[in-house]
């Protein structure tokens, strides 16, 4: 079995007395591509929202390598090595997709270094090259916000994989993509976990076929199975309250 | 690749108008005009009078820059700008003040009657010594010093205060406002050590020059002039840097730039401090030429106007601020001399038809004569 690189531990939120995610153990992998499925409330959002920072669990321990994430806050955790990508894809609408890209590069992230911060060649290169990989190498000087939908969520995997990060959690990367930007960004995740792990919240179960190795579901907070795509389409509790209806 | 990555994309190039229309011209040149006129076509064609009054309108183009760079870049609305504008204004006016004091001919009846080297409104509130606070501003290293560092150190503790707990938007604007008001309910209730509603007023001499001569005021007009383009400068410097991009991504997704692994209160705070010490400065020229620091100059009316000013202006054109800053002065001061009573209307609806109508004030509306211009 290879090395754990996120490791959590009966993981509890209630908002308002109501378990949003109950007593959850998940591990994954190093170099791992772990699809999570369930049905609308399950708690898959909030689990990233807690891995990531935006949401304090109530109890429960998260490890990333060594570190325990749940005392961590947002920026503290993604200059940790933990991206997040957002629903709704999040991009900075008002930026140009070059300056998206150079505002994620995982340096001078602080007041004196960026007034300071000077573009060498290297970095214009990583950038382009980057764009070249979410098929964005000819949008470089687009305003993010009159990019397509399916454009917006390129970019911000774009941005991620800027800030070179080991552990990537995507919510719903496909949604509003036609069925071509799909596979590109199923070729695209499949080329990206060498090296990192990917967390992927998807409803859609063709695309989930086409990346998953191993497959988690949830169910009102708590894990309902764990396997690959067959093994889960295969049980019976998952049938019953998922894939059956 | 290796061709790609040996041409690199222009830096931070803005889109290139497609043709060099007049417009576009003058966006360009926007700060060598803005230079050209305040530094040559201004002062020669004043009187004396006038070159007083644009002076004036120029130390309040102080604020109106700092409000670009926080409203506009940073996206925190302050309506208390006057805070800053005053503590600069105080501290210059306390340094005057003690030199004034200090010289054996100041004329001041009750200081000679009582054999004290106060400043006068002290002796008539009947105050017996001077407060340790008022000390160092026999210095005039110590003043400059402090009119810069002390309304950044403020401004950053406050801002970062708010920012870190993400106490935000609207509820720090009325933060500013009230702290505004109660610096000019303090210092009208501290009428001893603060000169009251009357202010500081009644100044000499600065390191020994004589500030009612013209070549004294020409000396400050031009200081002035020097100190505000400087202060643009920087906010350009600021706005092109990776500080700047950073900016304007917290002012459109804070939520999304903590993800990205910045930690938004210290740049927001970072931009308020600048602001403070833009608006400091303006606050000490201003003293300086009308010969008055006054608490009707920090309270929450100023603190709007100066918000206005920058509106008027275009609140993402620095440029714009300055003459935003001058329209307004103007107007104001035309406004003042025939219908006193109806200024304050008359303000309130002009904020109200920019806000609506040009919401990038002045600045917008070239940019958006420029661009039809370059569709046809």
């Amino acid at each position: 079995m290879a090395a754990l690189i996120l490791q959590v531990d009966g993981l509890t939120v209630s908002f308002d007395g109501f378990k949003a995610v109950d007593g959850l153990d998940f591990y994954v992998e190093q170099d791992e591509l772990r699809c999570v499925i369930g049905p609308n409330g399950a708690g898959k959002t909030t689990l990233l929202d807690m891995i990531c920072g935006k949401t304090k669990p109530s109890s429960g321990t998260i490890k990333f390598r060594n570190l325990e994430l749940s005392e961590m806050i947002e920026y503290q955790i993604t200059r940790a090595g933990v991206g997040r990508k957002f629903q709704n894809p999040s991009v900075y609408e008002d930026l140009t997709v070059f300056e998206n890209l150079e505002i994620s590069y995982p340096k001078k992230r602080n007041v004196f270094g960026s007034l300071f911060f000077r573009r060498t060649d290297e970095i214009a290169g990583r950038i382009e090259t980057q764009a070249e990989q979410i098929f964005l190498r000819d949008q470089l000087r687009t305003k993010a916000g009159l990019l397509s939908h399916g454009q917006k969520q390129w970019l911000e995997i774009g941005m991620l994989l800027m800030q070179e990060p080991e552990l990537l959690l995507l919510d719903e990367p496909v949604a509003g993509m036609s069925p071509r930007e799909r596979e590109l960004t199923a070729e695209l995740l499949n080329k990206i976990t060498a090296g990192r792990s990917l967390v992927v919240i998807e409803h859609d179960m063709t695309f989930v076929r086409m990346i998953a190795r191993k497959v988690t579901v949830l169910h009102q907070g708590k894990l309902l199975a764990e396997g690959t795509m067959d093994e889960v389409q295969a049980d019976e509790r998952v049938i019953e309250t998922y894939l059956g209806h | 690749m290796a061709n790609r990555i040996a041409e690199p994309p222009p830096p931070g190039a803005a889109t290139p108008a497609p043709r060099a229309s007049p417009i576009a011209l003058l966006f360009k040149l926007g700060l060598p005009i803005l230079a050209a006129l305040l530094l040559i076509a201004i002062p020669s064609f004043l009187g004396d009078f006038r070159l007083g009054l644009a002076a004036k309108y120029l130390c309040l183009a102080f604020p109106a820059v700092a409000i670009v760079l926080i409203w506009g870049y940073g996206g925190i609305l302050s309506l208390g700008q006057g805070i800053f504008f005053g503590l600069g204004g105080y501290m210059m006016a306390m340094f005057l003040k003690l030199e004034a004091a200090a010289q054996d001919n100041t004329g001041s009846a009750l200081s000679q009657f009582y054999g004290s080297n106060l400043p006068d409104f002290m002796v008539w509130n009947s105050v017996e010594a001077l407060p340790w606070w008022w000390l160092p501003f026999h210095h005039l290293w110590f003043t400059l010093g402090a009119i810069v560092i002390i309304p950044a150190v403020v401004a950053f503790a406050l801002a970062y205060a708010n920012f870190r707990k993400r106490v935000g938007g609207v509820y720090f604007s009325i933060i500013t406002l009230a702290l505004a008001s109660i610096m000019a309910i303090v210092i009208i209730g501290q009428q001893g050590v603060t000169g009251g509603a009357n202010g500081i007023t009644d100044f000499k001499t600065f390191v020994g020059i004589d500030l009612d001569t013209e070549s004294a005021k020409r000396g400050m007009y031009f200081t002035t002039v020097v100190l505000l383009l400087l202060s643009v400068l920087a906010g350009m410097f600021i706005i092109r840097s990776g500080f700047g991009k950073v900016l304007v991504a917290i002012r459109d997704r804070e939520d999304r730039v903590r993800f990205s692994g910045y930690d938004p209160a210290m740049f927001k705070a970072f931009i308020f401090a600048v602001g403070a010490v833009i608006s400091a400065i303006g606050g000490a020229m201003f003293t300086m030429q009308v010969g008055l620091a006054s608490p009707s100059l920090v309270g929450i009316v100023p603190s709007i106007e100066m918000v206005i000013y920058a509106a008027v202006g275009g609140r993402l054109s620095l440029v714009g601020a300055v003459y935003g800053a001058l329209i307004v002065g103007y107007a104001k001061t035309t406004f003042s001399e025939n219908f006193a009573e109806h200024w304050f209307y008359f303000i309130g609806g002009l904020f109200i038809l920019v806000t609506m109508f040009l919401p990038q004030g002045i600045a917008g509306l070239l940019d958006r004569f420029r661009a039809s211009r370059d569709r046809n």
